[in-house]
């Protein structure tokens, strides 16, 4: 008879309190899982961005437009590599509910600023070329099972009409952290109809993407980008793309941290769920520890029977609850609107520092319990009565 | 015969919400080797104290304690731990299984203390089992034995390391008057076959009339 055998067989005594306490366990570490998920899904746009690139945007609001005009004089500032022009499409691909990201941007720069999207290059010359051509993200392309050749048609909202782009190229992400849900399509192709229908539109951008040689340099290029269009009628705004990007997140930033504390507090609980266990084992087993002291078991036993059957408990509950995670988190992806968070995926750091926290409560929640056997001497532990 | 225990002039205080309450007054007994001392008298007048401290499972305030020639008043918790696991067996008057484990696993429950190979400790604990007349209980757990049959299976692990000092308190104080006399044959038995110094505490005079000496302690006094 082994130890661990002891410890096993002490765990499982009380099995409808053991196993409620594992399924406690489990669901706060699955529902810890989750926030985490939930949060790291938010911040991925901040840490997909790229430090050598810097956002151009109206100073007001990213709202706003900038006239397309103000390109080349951003290109001309030294330190300023490639000038990258975007502007949100917005429309209804075939229903309000599908949520992704349609823009319009530069073909002949896109992949310079962007190189996270991976192209052949016979995509990249058919997309310059051919006016209604879209690229759209693997994840999309998956999604509404679309290929090449295939039309893409969007109810235009906030640039009015029917649109029709024709898939010919489908990007790969880099690496999980890209978002592979994105629609891109040719800016001159929209341009050019809002030359049409409603000129005083027409010759404006989103934002621009400035790629920058040497990150060093973001604040001082930024400095000198803004005094470019200091009192003209489209004041610019240039930060570098994690800053507006952390602007993006920060009006959300509130609930995210509330989410990041409920994450801690939840294990916080863990500790209370399991530590009241293992002092009410401890306690209904105090004559027992006198008689295994009794019979010539020491202090270093005791500590290992009862550390253990903490740990049996936390790490049991601890898989668990990893077990239901993925499940659990595909279901909540599935529930909420397509591309709601374009990189949604249990990240490694989750699942370590759920594993290690319920060891650490594992360990915690048996130290009052241990302090306490050890303490109680033998005589007063027989005369124990309970 | 040489003397299994010695006790010199032991006194033993418990310390109560800053009260000392004495409860042995300078109590000297020897007891040769070979011999069963059953130790009575009223609730209240030391008795349990007093085998605690012959176990080893307790200190005295004052005096000498020697057991087959080691003062175990100055041995270590560790090293009296140690002792405790070769030199003693227990016996309690609510048997103090551990409910979780078989009758041969509560058996060989001290065995894993020793060097004892798996095969050897197996031998060791199916014997104490034989002794005790329990072979065919041993994957029953306490829950499914008889009080008799779980004093039996205590005394089994009492004895399943060979220790040449028994020590039981009250052993028969929770039985009934038939599996009381089992226990106090098995007693007797260990006591003249397998040669084991008894130290029995009991209120129950029939079974104290097993017992080759009597004492009795009044008030933390040894009588006589
Ligand atoms: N650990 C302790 N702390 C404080 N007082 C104690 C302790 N152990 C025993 N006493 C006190 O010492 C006295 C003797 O107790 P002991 O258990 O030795 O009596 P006993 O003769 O075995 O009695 P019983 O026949 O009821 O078992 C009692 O008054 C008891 O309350
Ligand atoms: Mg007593």
């Amino acid at each position: 008879m082994k130890i661990f055998k002891i410890i096993f067989k002490n765990a499982f005594r009380h099995k409808l309190r053991v196993f409620l306490t594992i399924v406690g366990i489990s669901i706060a570490v699955m529902a810890f899982g989750l926030l985490r998920t939930v949060v790291t899904a938010w911040n991925a746009g901040v840490e997909a961005s790229s430090a050598n690139r810097l956002v151009v945007r109206q100073a007001v609001s990213f709202i706003f437009p900038l006239p397309y005009a103000d390109r080349e004089q951003i290109a001309k500032i030294p330190g300023v590599e490639v000038v990258s022009p975007f502007m949100w499409f917005g429309g209804v691909y075939l229903d309000k509910k599908n949520f992704f990201a349609r823009m319009a941007c530069d073909p002949e720069t896109v992949f310079d600023v962007y190189p996270e999207y991976l192209v052949d290059q016979s995509v990249k010359e058919t997309f310059k070329k051919e006016r209604n051509s879209c690229i759209i993200g693997e994840a999309l392309a998956k999604q509404f099972n679309l290929k090449l050749g295939d039309v893409m048609n969007i109810d235009g909202d906030i640039y009015p009409g029917k649109w029709q782009f024709t898939v010919r190229g489908i990007y790969k992400p880099r690496d999980k952290t890209v978002d592979a849900t994105q629609m891109l399509f040719d800016w001159k192709y929209v341009d050019e109809r809002m030359k049409q229908d409603s000129p005083e539109r027409a010759g404006m951008i989103g934002w621009y993407s400035v790629r920058i040689k040497d990150p060093a340099q973001s604040a001082t290029i930024s400095e000198r980008i803004d005094a470019l269009f200091k009192n003209s009628r489209a004041e610019t705004k240039t930060e570098t793309e994690r800053a507006f990007q952390q602007g993006f997140v920060a009006s959300s930033g509130a609930i995210i941290t509330a989410m990041n504390v409920m994450a801690f507090v939840i294990i916080g609980i863990i500790m209370l769920v399991l530590g009241n266990t293992m002092i009410m084992s401890a306690r209904e087993r105090t004559r027992e520890y006198a008689v295994l002291k009794t019979l010539g078991f020491q202090g270093g036993h005791l500590i290992a029977f009862i550390a253990g059957e903490s740990l049996i408990i936390s790490l049991m509950g601890g898989l668990l609850g990893l077990g239901i995670l993925f499940p659990f988190v595909a279901a909540f992806e599935a529930f909420m609107p397509k591309g709601f968070f374009p990189v949604f995926n249990i990240e490694n750091t989750t699942i370590i520092i759920a594993a290690s926290s319920a060891l650490a409560v594992g360990f915690a929640a048996s130290i009052f319990p241990i302090q306490r056997a050890l303490k109680t001497s033998i005589v007063n532990g027989l005369r124990h009565i309970g | 015969m040489a003397n299994a225990i010695t006790i010199e002039s032991v006194s033993k205080t418990y310390q109560r919400d800053k009260m000392s309450v004495p409860v042995l007054n300078n109590v000297s007994l020897e007891i040769p080797e070979g011999e069963f001392i059953a130790l009575m008298g009223p609730s209240g007048s030391g008795k349990t104290t007093l085998l605690n401290l012959i176990a080893g499972i307790d200190r005295p305030t004052k005096g000498r304690i020697l057991v087959g020639g080691t003062d175990i008043s100055t041995l270590s918790e560790t090293s009296l731990a140690k002792w405790r696991s070769s030199k003693v067996g227990f016996i309690f008057q609510f048997y103090n299984l551990i409910p979780v484990l078989t009758a041969f696993e509560n058996v060989e429950l001290p065995l894993t203390l020793t060097k004892l190979t798996k095969a050897e400790r197996k031998r060791q604990v199916e014997l104490a089992l034989q002794v005790v007349g329990l072979s065919d209980r041993m994957n029953h757990y306490p829950k499914q034995l008889s009080g008799g049959q779980e004093q039996r299976v205590a005394i089994a692990r009492a004895i399943a390391s060979d220790p040449s000092i028994i020590v039981a308190d009250e052993p028969t104080g929770d039985l009934d008057k038939k599996s009381a006399d089992e226990i106090m044959t098995l007693l007797t038995r260990l006591n003249k076959e397998f040669h084991k110094t008894i130290v029995m505490v009991t209120h129950d005079p029939s079974a104290a009339d097993r017992a080759t000496l009597v004492r009795h302690l009044e008030k933390g006094d040894l009588l006589g």
